[in-house]
This record gives C-alpha cells, sequence and structure tokens, in this order.
C-alpha cells in the first residue's frame, strides 16, 4: 500500500439506511444451504430490500413451511419474529398473524413442492383472499430435503439425475395466481440480482399478496444437463418482459425513455415501479393475456420473467375485513369484552 | 311409570324441511313460560328436506331434562314412519296424527286423535307453500287443548319464535286456534296435563353452541378462522351474529376478524398464527374437522402457540352419523398429533359451562401457552336447555406471560423456552415488539431454550421434560371436578352431556332400590388429583360415557395406580341418541345386582 501515513485510516463507516441501521441488523444466522444454492441469493435480496426501504425489522414476521426454502428465513432478518410451520401451511399461518397484527410486514417463503404440491389448497385461497403478504417461491422443480424428487413444478420431459423423466403437466403458479384473482405476480430467476430486487422491493411495496416465483436452481440436485430448472438452462431460456427500476416513495424521477417504451406502475405506498418494456405489446394489467402469454412460454420452453400482472388498488383481505388500524391481538380488554348490559340483554333474549 | 301432570314425554314425527323447529320451539317455550322444566331435543337427519325428523319434548315437574326413552304423546305428521313411530308406542298412549293418514285402522290400543291438519289451514292462506308451514302450527294448537298448556302462553310463545314479523305472528295464532277449536271435540288423554308451577323463573332457554358463541364473546376473541361442519357450525355462526351485533365501535369499525377457511387444517393454521401474534383466537369443528387438525395440533403444543378449539362432537369414526351424539372424540383429542403430544381438554356438561368455559379457555390458552380443546358435543350443542341466566366474567383476562419492550429493556433479552418460572411455562414476546432483542424463531422442529434449531438428544430431552410438566401443572388451573354425595361405597364418574341421565339415575337408584351414590363429573383433563382421591374413596367406580370403547376409563386408567384402576367398571355405550337416565340405571344394577 502506497501509503505516507503512519497512522491506521479510520475504518469507513457503514452505510445506514434511513433508520440509521447498517445492513448488518437485517442479516440472520449463517446458512445451512448448500454452498451456491440459489435461495442463499434470495435471502441476501430479501434482506437487502428491507434494508434500503427503511422497514424496522422489527415490524417483520417472516413465515415458512417445510423443506429447503422454508429454513432461509433463519438466514435473513435475525431481528424479526419468525414462524417456521408446517409442510404447506404456510398461507394459513401467515393469515392468522397478519390478521391479528395488520401492522406487520409479513413475507412467507415456500418452495414448489411446499406450494404447489401439499400446500395447493392454501395457496390458491390466499391468492383468491389477497392478504397483504409477500410470497416467495423457491422454485427449483425438486424436493432437495428428501434427497431429489420431482415437484409439480418440473416441466415435463426434464430428467432427474437418475434418469426419471418427469411426465406430467408442470404446475404455473404465477399463471395460476394471476387467474385466481391475485394483484401482484412475478417470476423471477434467483441468478438475477437486478430483477429480483426491483421485484423484491415492488412486492414489498404492494399493499396485497404480492406472489414471486423465483427460479432457484438446486446445485445438488437438478442443476445438470436436461434439467430445466438449472443455472445453464434458465439463463439460456430467460425472456424478461422487461428491465424494471423501482423508485421508492417521495423520490423524483426523470422520464429519460422513448414514449411507448416506459410504464410506471404506482404502488400502495406511493413508491413505483419503472417498467421498460423488452416486449412490445406486454401490458401487465391485462389478466387473459398475462395467463394466455405464460401458458405459450411454458409451450415453447420459455421462462418468461418480469412483472406478469398487476393490480395495485385490488382490495385485500385487511380491506375488506375493515379491520381498525392498530392490532386485534393488542387491543385493550374494554374493546374486546363487551359491558355488563350486552350480557343482561342476552339473557333476557333467552328468556 | 305412568305418565302424569307436568311429567310427560311427548315427539312429533314430521319431515325436515317442513318448519316444525318452529312449531316445537313454541310448544317448548310454551310450557318453560307455565314454570314447567323442559327440554327439547331434536333428532334429524343428515339431508336438507324430505326425510324423517323427530323432535322430543320432556317436561319434567322434577326438572330432569336428560332423554326420557318411554314416550306419553306422538303427534304423527309423517306417513313414511307413522306405522313404525306408532309400533313403538305403549299402551294407552295418545296419538295426534295427520287425519288422512288413517293411523286408528292399526292398534286398538291407542289413543287416536285425527286432526285434517289440510282442511284446517285452507282457509288461512292462499299459498300452498304458507299453509304446508301452518300446518305444525296446528297440532301446537292441538296440543294445547288436550294438554291443557295455556292457549294464551301459547300465542306467547308464537311472538317469541316469530320476534318482529307481525303478519306471521299472527298467521300462525290463527293456526293454533284452528287447531285447539278442533281439539274441542276430544276427550282429553287421562293423567296427561300441564299445570302451572314455578320452576323455571328466572331461567333462560339456549342450545350449548349458542352459549359457547356467547362465552367466546366475551372472552375478548378476535379472531375466528372456521370450517362449516355439522354439529359445530351453528357455534360459528352464532359468534358471527354476536361479534357483528356487540363488537363494533360507533363508527361500525369491527374489532375482530372471521374467515371461513377453505378447510380444518387452515381454520386451525389461521388460529395459531394469530395466536402466536398474540390474538385471541379460535375455531369450532367436529371430529372429521379435529382429525384433519392434528399435525398442527402438534405444532401448535410443541412450538407451545395458545389456541382454542372447541370440538363439537357427533357419531364416529369416519363421516359416521354426522347429526348424532357421541363423546368418542376424548382420546383422540386429549392426544391429538404424533409424537408425544397432550393437549388439556375442558368438558363442558351444562349450557351454563359452554358459555364459562367459551370465555375461560382463552385465560387457560394464553396461561398454558398452548392449544386447548373444548369437547362439546352434538345434544349439548344443538338442544335446547334450560339454564341459569349467564354470569358476567368478574376476573380480567388472564392473557399469559407476555415480555412487552419494558421488560426486554429491564432484561437486556429473553429465552422464549426457558423455564425460568419452574412450572414449565416460559415468556414469550408477540411479532411487532419494538425491541431489538424481542425477536424469535418459532418451529416445529426441535429447538433449544432460546428457541435456535437443535438436534441435540439431551436438549431435546429437556424440552419434552419441561413440556409433561407444564402439562401436569396444567391439573391446577383447570376447571376442578364436581362432586356430589360422599360415603357411598359405590361411584359414578361421567363427563360432558351425560350429566343430566347420571344425576337422574342416581334418583331412580335410590328411590327404586334404596342405592346410594356418589357422582364425580369430570370437568377437565389432565385430571384434578381429586378424581384419584373420589376413585380411592369408592369401592366400585362406574365411567359413564357415551361411546363404545370406555376412553374417559381408559384415560383413568393412565393415571391411576393399579389398585385403584381396577375399581373402575365401565359402562361405555353408544347408539348416537342422548343418554338416558334407565340406561344408566339398568347397567348399574346389571352389576351391583350381578
Amino acid at each position: 500500500m502506497a501509503s505516507t501515513s503512519t497512522a491506521p485510516a479510520a475504518p469507513a463507516e457503514p452505510r445506514v439506511n434511513r433508520l440509521g441501521l447498517p445492513i448488518l441488523e437485517y442479516r440472520g444466522g449463517k446458512t445451512t444451504l448448500c454452498a451456491g444454492c440459489g435461495h442463499n441469493a434470495i435471502s441476501e435480496r430479501i434482506l437487502e430490500a428491507y434494508f434500503d426501504l427503511g422497514i424496522p425489522p422489527e415490524q417483520v414476521a417472516k413465515f415458512s413451511g417445510i423443506g429447503c426454502s422454508s429454513k432461509s428465513p433463519a438466514y435473513f432478518l435475525g431481528r424479526s419474529h419468525a414462524f417456521n410451520g408446517v409442510h404447506g401451511r404456510m398461507p394459513a399461518v401467515a393469515t392468522g398473524a397478519l390478521l391479528a397484527n395488520r401492522t406487520l410486514h409479513g413475507v412467507g417463503v415456500s418452495g414448489d413442492g411446499d406450494t404447489a404440491s401439499i400446500g395447493m389448497g392454501q395457496f390458491v385461497h390466499l391468492m383468491r383472499r389477497n392478504l397483504p403478504l409477500v410470497y416467495v417461491i423457491e422454485d427449483n422443480g425438486v424436493y432437495g430435503l428428501t434427497k431429489g424428487q420431482f415437484s409439480a413444478t418440473a416441466d415435463p420431459g426434464s430428467v432427474l439425475k437418475g434418469g426419471a423423466v418427469a411426465d406430467l403437466p408442470a404446475i404455473d403458479t404465477c399463471a395460476l395466481a394471476i387467474q385466481l384473482g391475485a394483484g401482484f405476480v412475478a417470476r423471477s430467476f434467483s441468478g438475477d440480482k437486478k430483477q429480483l430486487s426491483a421485484l423484491l422491493h415492488a412486492a414489498i411495496a404492494h399493499g396485497g399478496t404480492a406472489l414471486l416465483d423465483v427460479i432457484s436452481p438446486c446445485v445438488t440436485f437438478n442443476d445438470h444437463q436436461g434439467s430445466t430448472k438449472s443455472f445453464a438452462y434458465v439463463k439460456a431460456h430467460d425472456e424478461p418482459l422487461q428491465e424494471l427500476s423501482f423508485v421508492p416513495a417521495l423520490e423524483e424521477i426523470t422520464l429519460d425513455h422513448e414514449p411507448g417504451t416506459t410504464a410506471e406502475v404506482t404502488l400502495h405506498d406511493g413508491s413505483r415501479l419503472r417498467l421498460r418494456k423488452l416486449e412490445a405489446g406486454y401490458d401487465p394489467r391485462q389478466r387473459a393475456a398475462a395467463v394466455a402469454r405464460l401458458m405459450g412460454a411454458q409451450a415453447a420452453g420459455e421462462v418468461l420473467t418480469g412483472l406478469l400482472f398487476v393490480d395495485p388498488l385490488a382490495p385485500t383481505l385487511v380491506d375488506r375485513l375493515g379491520l381498525p388500524p392498530e392490532p386485534l391481538a393488542t387491543l385493550p380488554p374494554e374493546r374486546v369484552r363487551p359491558p355488563r348490559a350486552v350480557l343482561d340483554a342476552i339473557n333476557a333474549s333467552l328468556r | 311409570m305412568a305418565p302424569a301432570v307436568n311429567d310427560f314425554s311427548l315427539q312429533v314425527a314430521t319431515v325436515n324441511g317442513s318448519g316444525s323447529q318452529s312449531s316445537n320451539s313454541v310448544l317448548l317455550r310454551a310450557l318453560f313460560q307455565m314454570g314447567i322444566p323442559v327440554s327439547g331435543k331434536n333428532l334429524f337427519p343428515s339431508n336438507i328436506a324430505g326425510l324423517p325428523t323427530w323432535y322430543t319434548i320432556r317436561a319434567s315437574r322434577d326438572g330432569w331434562v336428560a332423554r326420557k326413552k318411554e314416550l306419553d304423546l306422538l303427534v304423527a305428521m309423517n306417513g313414511e314412519t307413522a306405522a313404525e313411530d306408532v309400533a313403538a308406542l305403549r299402551p294407552g298412549t295418545p296419538v295426534v296424527y295427520d287425519a288422512p293418514l288413517g293411523l286408528d285402522q292399526g292398534r286398538a290400543d291407542l289413543g287416536w286423535y285425527p286432526v285434517p291438519f289440510d282442511a284446517l289451514v285452507a282457509p288461512l292462506a292462499p299459498d300452498a307453500k304458507l299453509r304446508k308451514l301452518l300446518r305444525n302450527m296446528v297440532y301446537v294448537g292441538t296440543l294445547s287443548r288436550l294438554l291443557e298448556l295455556e292457549l294464551p302462553e301459547v300465542e306467547l310463545a308464537i311472538g317469541r319464535v316469530f320476534d318482529g314479523k307481525p303478519k306471521a305472528v299472527a298467521l300462525n295464532v290463527a293456526a293454533a286456534r284452528a287447531g285447539f277449536e278442533h281439539a274441542g271435540a276430544f276427550t282429553r288423554p287421562p293423567g296427561l296435563a300441564a299445570r302451572r308451577m314455578d320452576a323455571t323463573r328466572g331461567k333462560i332457554i339456549v342450545d350449548g353452541n349458542a352459549a359457547a358463541a356467547h362465552g367466546a364473546l366475551f372472552g375478548g376473541v378476535t379472531v375466528l378462522a372456521w370450517y362449516p361442519i355439522t354439529p359445530s357450525s351453528s357455534l360459528a355462526e352464532a359468534l358471527i351474529a354476536d361479534l357483528a351485533a356487540h363488537r363494533r365501535g360507533p363508527d361500525g369499525t369491527p374489532s375482530y376478524a372471521v374467515v371461513q377457511a377453505e378447510d380444518e387444517l387452515s381454520a386451525i393454521g389461521m388460529v395459531l398464527g394469530a395466536g402466536w401474534a398474540g390474538a385471541r383466537a379460535m375455531t369450532a369443528t367436529s371430529g372429521p374437522g379435529i382429525s384433519l387438525m392434528g399435525e398442527l395440533a402438534g405444532l401448535g403444543a410443541y412450538a407451545e402457540i395458545p389456541a382454542v378449539v372447541w370440538d363439537v362432537q357427533r357419531v364416529g369414526p369416519s363421516t359416521g352419523l354426522p347429526t348424532r351424539t357421541q363423546q368418542a372424540d376424548l382420546l383422540s383429542t386429549a392426544f391429538l398429533s404424533h409424537g408425544d403430544t397432550g393437549h388439556p381438554l375442558l368438558l363442558p356438561g351444562s349450557v351454563e359451562e359452554c358459555f364459562t368455559f367459551g370465555h375461560q379457555a382463552f385465560d387457560l390458552a394464553e396461561r398454558l401457552q398452548t392449544p386447548v380443546f373444548v369437547l362439546s358435543d352434538l345434544d349439548l350443542g344443538m338442544n335446547q336447555w334450560m339454564a341459569e341466566p349467564f354470569r358476567y366474567p368478574e376476573a380480567p383476562m388472564d392473557r399469559g406471560k407476555v415480555l412487552g419492550r419494558a421488560d426486554l429493556e429491564r432484561l437486556g433479552g429473553f429465552a422464549r423456552y426457558a423455564d425460568v418460572d419452574g412450572d414449565g411455562i416460559g415468556w414469550r414476546t408477540l411479532p411487532g415488539t419494538d425491541h431489538p432483542r424481542a425477536a424469535y424463531f418459532t418451529r416445529g422442529s426441535g429447538h433449544d431454550e432460546r428457541a435456535g434449531y437443535s438436534e441435540k438428544g439431551e436438549v431435546y430431552e429437556k424440552n419434552m421434560l419441561r413440556l409433561a410438566r407444564k402439562l401436569d401443572g396444567a391439573r391446577a388451573l383447570l376447571p376442578e371436578p364436581v362432586a356430589t354425595g360422599a360415603g357411598a361405597e359405590v361411584g359414578v364418574v361421567a363427563f360432558g352431556s351425560s350429566d343430566p341421565a347420571v344425576r337422574e339415575s342416581r334418583a331412580q337408584l335410590a328411590a327404586e332400590r334404596g342405592l346410594a351414590v356418589d357422582y364425580l363429573r369430570v370437568r377437565a383433563w389432565p385430571f384434578a388429583a381429586a378424581v384419584r382421591d373420589f376413585v380411592a374413596a369408592h369401592q366400585r367406580v362406574y365411567v359413564v360415557e357415551q361411546n363404545r370403547d370406555g376412553q374417559l376409563a381408559g384415560l383413568l386408567r393412565l393415571e391411576l395406580a393399579a389398585p385403584l384402576a381396577g375399581r373402575l367398571r365401565s359402562l361405555a355405550r353408544s347408539d348416537g341418541l342422548p343418554l338416558d337416565a334407565r340406561t344408566v340405571t339398568d347397567a348399574v344394577l346389571a352389576h351391583e345386582e350381578a
């Protein structure tokens, strides 16, 4: 080091967010997933997003089911409460918790087995209800913890390490979610840092359920030739619909695009998602067209990524229930135990 | 025993969907208003309309409200079952029947009272559908005359049942009067009569599901997640109505959330999520739902999350007899889920207890940080019972051990599953608590005191032993058993809706055989110490319950040492009908006089 100073340089102040917290405060435990697992990259993007948005980690609640994906909440946001439930039942647990305390920022992490097989019933009903929740599927087409069986998102014709070939139609969780009325549906790739980051920021800013199906290759059981969920395959077949950038609320943006090539989606909290269209004519507000495009992509072997569908104003479950602004969980007794006169009236009505 | 004044059981045989429920409610209420103790039981099919239904009303001047086997009067409205219904009657039983059925051509030893229902309602309403409903109010008027049930009380009861609908009240009063007038030509059945007395003053009439809902309302429930299933649906629906009526702020803002879930797995999952986040959350279900909830119930117990689950039991196994009653979920619920799992059970034996347990269950679930199961049944939950008025919960809510921000600042942190108080119950924090050390990681996998993942054998075992201590400690917190009588050689132990039959049976045994029997009604599991003491104080202890296998006796044997367990005699039986006293009496005598 060419330095003339004899005193060591003061260590650089770590970057802090608007709460004055360094990113360290958004980290979790050390991952126990395989080195190179796509899930670890997703954990990084998640914690960065909450850091960037300046959301207090104590205001975040993490939910998951069972599987490799569902372990990952232990590896980000260590200062947030977490609920690692049972296989396929994350949506119900998250629903109860977020109704009990609507002020929490909920993030659920599930896998393709956890969501598209054992948890399909809860998944589809969560999409219908539009609970405010970021729902990340870490999708690798394979059961990792039980050592490499196909999941229901495996594309027909894809091959397992041992030679087994998937012969059933793949379930497209995004197409399903759009058809069921979800308000924010996106697909991304754990290896696409920029796109995934923008989508996660937007998902957190969205008011209802934000489904992110993130192709996240399993380096141990499904990253070989013949797999359609391998790094190589996804890189070769990724068809991004847009180039995405997230603009936080209150931040001015300058328009420097050609008319017709860029669109903006204003999200629940006033922030915006800018979409520079890579596919002319794709409008993520058209529900039926989005489903059709996804089905076409599946037939063509494309991995269609980006913001597939958005309806920022769709009423959420919290809206429909008309919940009060403060958590139900901690309402004072006088608001949840009716007065004696009410019981007197009930008794009188039964005489 | 011959029927007598204010001591009879009458049955209306009809088809479901014909509107007879309103008529039967009027009969029940009219007797009640005359101060006569009554109970009403609906025996209905798993069907919406057109299948046979029987409604039985018992009047008992002595206050017995269990099902009575013998019928003292039949109203035969259903041609399909009439022959069978009539064949079962004792000689001399009066039968009010739809005249065109021509039943009097059969047995000559019955009292026949033909009523031309269609002809009587014809002038009352032009609409055929309405006339069909009014037919049933005609038999109310006929019975009013035959039983000397005061007509003004019948008309008052019609006003109550058709509350706020003057046109319906007028039509039904007219139908009842038509039936009353028609009966003027009849000779009254000998000995059978209703006479005004004063045994219902101040009392209420209610079903157990509504009582449970009222209890939950005053228990401060904030999240209800449920999936429809007979016979628990009316509990959830009564609670929804209660919440809408009594739990909205001045601007209409609710202090609750209700979700009709996609299945019972989701319902219990939502309840656990809400309980984890600090809400008083509950669900109501029946046996098939309990079976589905198994995995999440185990998670709730192992991760230590408060929850309240009502199981309004029906006849199993499998779909079983969905509209009949049973007490056969005791074992499957006490140990619901795989592994060494145990759940506190509350066993209400009256509608009053459905109310009190309805709010106390939340205190217990939050104190014990675990799912608490309340086992009602179809008889208790869906039938009409006299009761003392519900008593306002005087004790403040017990929200259990929860650390807030100030606590964490003082303590510097906490270990979620550490037994700092020696009672096996740790301290928890709620998500959203504004302190950097508030969070912990809830999981159903092995965990240490700080809720960290652990597969270490000694950590696992220590935690499991603590959970066992916690469940053991619940004995002192749960509702204590109710003992009646002392010093007899013979004891009876029962729970839940078996109570009315056992109480009446004790009176029968004393009056008919001079046999004194002490009685202990258990109200919770794990059992209080008094349960063991009761068994120890009696030479022979009959365990009465409504199932095949003697599940309560089984639970008792698990907890009692060998010599005491040998004193237990299981009197378990179930055919889906509510237990009656005579069955208990006969069973006890079969042993005692063998």
